[in-house]
Formats: C-alpha cells, structure tokens, sequence
C-alpha cells in the first residue's frame, strides 16, 4: 500500500515580511519515515507546524490522509486527533498526572469512556517504557522521560502521522538515547512520521527520506544515505560538515 | 576618643536599646493600670460578648465574604476573558467596569445597592442579595486583572499541546488555561480574599437585624451598651483569626509555586523555535 499520508504542495508561510516558507512540496507516503534537517531559521519548525495547522499557511495546500486541512471548511480540531505532535519542550500539561496528560484529550475530545481510555494508556505508557510513572507529576520526570510521556499522549489518541520538531534538543545528552529509542520503535511498527531533527545518526539509520531544508526551500531530497553520506548540493554539504564534525570548522564568514 | 566607624555604630544601637527600655519603663510607671484594663481588657464585657461574637458575628463575617468572594470570583472571571476577547467591545466594557470599580469606593456601592437601587428602580435585595453583589462587584474588579494576568502566564506551549490533540478554543480554555491560571493566582486571590474579608463590615450601613450582625456591627452594638473599648479589642482579634491564617496560607502558596512573577506575560515563550 503506497498511499499519501501527507501531500504538501507550494507551501508558503510568511511572518509579516519575513517569508519563512517559499514553497514547499512535500509527499510522505503511508509508512514512511521523513526526517527533516537543516540549519536554524531554515523553516523546517514551521514547515511541520503547518502540517496540523499550528502556523495558518500563507500559501498551498496541505491533504493529510485525504483531508485538505487548508480548506477553510476542514473540522480542524477533528483532524488533529488523528496527527500526533510531539513538541521540542514536551509540553505536558503540568497540572495534569501523567495518567491524566494521557487520558485528558481521549475523554474530553474523543469521547472515551474512563475504562477505555485508561487501557490506552496504560498501554501506551507501558510502550515507552514508563509504567511505573502513571501516578507521577511531570515535575516529578526527567526531561526524557517527558518527553517519552508526551510521545505516549500523542500516541493514545490512535494517529496516522506522529510529527516531531526537534523531540530531542531540549535534553541532556545522556538521555538522548531513551527518546529516540521509542521513535526507532514507532518506526518499526509502521508508524507515519515526518521528524525535525538534529540527530544525523538518527536520520541515518531510521528515515526513508532526508529533506535537507534552507532559506525557505527544500534544497535537497532523497533516501538518508544520499542525502547525508553524498550530498549534492554545496550547502549540504556545508551544513552536514559543520554538524558532523563541528571542530574542524572555522567561525562562519556570514 | 575617636572611636572607629564601627564602634561608632555599635554605640548608636546600643543607645537604640537605652532608649527603648527607658520609654517602656516610664510608660509601665505613669501608666494607670487599673483603667487600662477596665477600658481595655474588661473581662465581663468579654466575656458578655461570646458565644455570639463567634455563633453569629464571625459565622455572619465568613458566609458574607463567601457569598462576595464566590460572586466576584465569577464575575471577575468573565471580565478577564472579556478583556482577553479578540471582539473589541467586549474588552472596552470589561476595562470600563475595571477601572470604574476599582476608583470608586467600595462604601458607595454598598450604598447604591441598599439605598439606591431600591429608590429607583423598586428593587428590593435581601441582606444576602445586597452583599453577595456589592462585595462581589468590587472584587470582580480587582480579580479580573490578576485572573487575567493568571491566563497571560500560561506558557503557550501548554496550549499549542491541547490544540494539537484536537481540543477546541473553548476546551483549551477550560481544561487546560483555567486550571493552571487558578494555580499562578491562588496567592493573589488569597490576597483578595483578606480585604474582602474587611469590606464585609461595610454592610453595616444597611440595617441589620441582631441574627444578620457581623463583626464590626457587633463590636459597635456592643460598645454602645458597654463604654469600654473591649468589644473593639475582641472583634478586632475575631478578624486576625481570619485574616492571619489567610496571610500564612497566600505565603506558602507563593513559596509553593516558586514565587513565579505573572506580571510579565512575555517570560513564556519557552522553546518555541523557528
């Protein structure tokens, strides 16, 4: 089944003046992991924003599963539960226990009854490894366990596509690893994922297609090992060079 | 001598201290003790005020600033969201409540509504009626900007999570900004809570019957029969029962909650990156 998931055609997206997105055309079919990577200011935050609608484009169309979310007549709280988004600082309602940041949006938007939506999340607790936090408050976690708790909400209202910006920036390195150890998972099991991300090694073995992404544009698109171990492009390759060995490189003439 | 800068200021303080004594020994000599306590401390009178000072008159004193308090948090709830309307109207009126109320003593109110609204359109409040409003109208005016500003302090990403999972404006609002506004605020709004505590003696412009006396009418009524300024004294105490606690309780909400600063919305743009 090789089915859109996501279908992005000339996406703009302008901030007063300042044009983020100059036109984008994105395709992520069902199944497939995108990663997208690119220096800071690129547009690549709000290109996935876009995606559920948390930046009204300016420009373009954006179909997630058949449903044109820039049609001005779209349900657009209706098609956000079925895109999960997982944000760079977790965001996990702080008044809210960890059952509860789970449960919330399922019985609240969805309509669960409590018994069923506790078993999805217990069940997706149990995915990320975190069971035994049910009863924590989020003060109460490490960022990555956070993190991991937020990965689990978005994933008990049952998405198609899971959307990342930058899951693992605001963490210590050493817990790096626990999150995107659940996203290597979610892969595995076939989820939909477009995945802003810093994490070269992560894009690497995970993602079925890289987007290199620059000044607004898609500058560079194909499978990872392409777009990061050949890049063609000359600010690929500058960028890729400054991330991949950042100590062998001069301050920037720019 | 010349001392050095530091002896110099020990001196002084010790001298501080000298003083001190000396003024409190003088007062314990002239003082005439025996009138003190009759004016003061006289223990039949006190003793002649309970148990009504505390059955009626604190008991009246706590359901009037409740009824005040649960009417001006509502309303001033509605104000704060009025204020946050992207509908301009809506946010004229609220300022224009605001400001009004907060300018105009509260006394006036109270009377507007026992003697005035009665006059002119016919109406007639009961006590209860007249101080849930009168109360509940000038807090609302003073809780709308700190309920507004409780809302403000809500990071923005609390929000983009609720939107995200498909939650309305409207079921953000409630289920997520509310609850957390409320937490940010709970030390101001105890705040609130100790000066209504106090303007709930305003009702006493309205004639009161004995079973409807609060703590200050009480303390009045008393001291019209007894020339003594003990029912002051214990009234007064009967309002530090309330009003103490209440203060210990808004401090150790702040210490609980960090102490955070709602005063600067612009502080929670946390992590939003480009």
């Amino acid at each position: 089944m090789s089915e859109l998931a996501v279908e992005i055609t000339g996406l703009k997206k302008s901030f007063g003046t300042l044009d983020v997105l100059k036109g984008i055309d994105v395709r992520v079919e069902r199944g497939d992991v995108v990663c997208i990577i690119g220096p800071s200011g690129s547009g690549k935050s709000t290109l996935l924003r876009c995606v559920n609608l948390l930046e009204e484009p300016t420009g373009g169309t954006i179909v997630v599963n058949g449903t044109e979310l820039t049609d001005p007549d779209v349900d657009i709280d209706a098609a956000r539960t079925r895109i999960g988004m997982v944000f760079q600082s977790f965001n996990l309602f702080s008044h809210l226990n960890v059952l509860n940041n789970l449960m919330v949006a399922q019985r609240k938007v969805l309509k669960r009854d409590a018994k069923q939506a506790q078993e999805v999340a217990l069940r997706n607790l149990e995915r990320v490894g975190l069971s035994d936090k049910v009863n924590a408050m989020p003060g109460q976690l490490s960022g990555g366990q956070q993190q991991r708790v937020a990965i689990a909400r978005a994933l008990s209202m049952d998405p198609d596509v899971m959307l990342f910006d930058e899951p693992t920036s605001a963490l210590d390195p050493e817990l790096v690893g626990d999150v995107l150890g659940v996203m290597r998972q979610l892969a595995d099991e076939g989820m939909t994922m477009l995945v802003v991300t810093h994490e070269m090694q992560f894009a690497r073995e995970v993602a079925d297609r890289v987007l290199f992404m620059d000044g607004g544009y898609v500058v560079e698109e194909g499978p990872a090992e392409q777009v990061i171990g050949a890049p063609q492009h000359e600010r690929t390759q500058s960028f890729l060079a400054r991330v991949l060995d950042p100590t062998h490189q001069g301050p920037r003439s720019t | 001598m010349a001392l050095s800068k530091r002896q110099r200021a020990k001196v002084f303080r010790v001298s501080q201290y000298a003083l001190l004594v000396v003024v409190a020994a003088v007062l314990a000599v002239v003082a005439d003790w025996s009138e003190i306590q009759r004016s003061f401390f006289n223990l039949d009178i006190a003793a002649e005020m309970f148990p009504n000072v505390i059955t009626v008159a604190l008991k009246n004193t706590l359901v009037y600033t409740a009824l005040g308090f649960a009417f001006g948090l509502a309303l001033g709830l509605v104000l704060a969201l009025m204020k946050l309307s992207p509908v301009g109207p809506y946010r004229w009126l609220a300022t224009i409540y605001i400001e009004f109320f907060r300018g105009v003593p509260a006394l006036l109110v109270f009377i507007a509504l026992s003697f005035g609204v009665p006059l002119a359109f016919g109406l007639q409040f009961d006590i209860y009626s007249t101080v849930m409003l009168a109360l509940g109208i000038v807090g609302a005016a003073y809780m709308a900007e700190t309920i507004r500003a409780g809302i403000q302090a809500v990071p923005k990403g609390q929000i983009e999570a609720a939107r995200s999972l498909g939650m309305s404006h409207g079921r953000t609002l409630l289920t997520v900004v509310i609850p957390q506004a409320f937490r940010i605020i709970l030390p101001p709004l105890t705040n609130e809570l100790i000066l209504l505590t106090k303007d709930s003696s305003l009702i006493y412009i309205i004639g009161l019957a004995r079973d409807q006396y609060e703590l200050t009418k009480f303390g009045r009524e008393t001291l019209s029969r007894s020339p003594s300024l003990t029912p002051i004294l214990v009234v007064g105490l009967c309002y530090l029962l309330i009003t103490l606690p209440l203060g210990h309780l808004s401090r150790y909400l702040e210490r609980r909650t960090g102490g955070k600063k709602i005063s600067t919305p612009e502080s929670t743009g946390l992590g939003v990156s480009a």
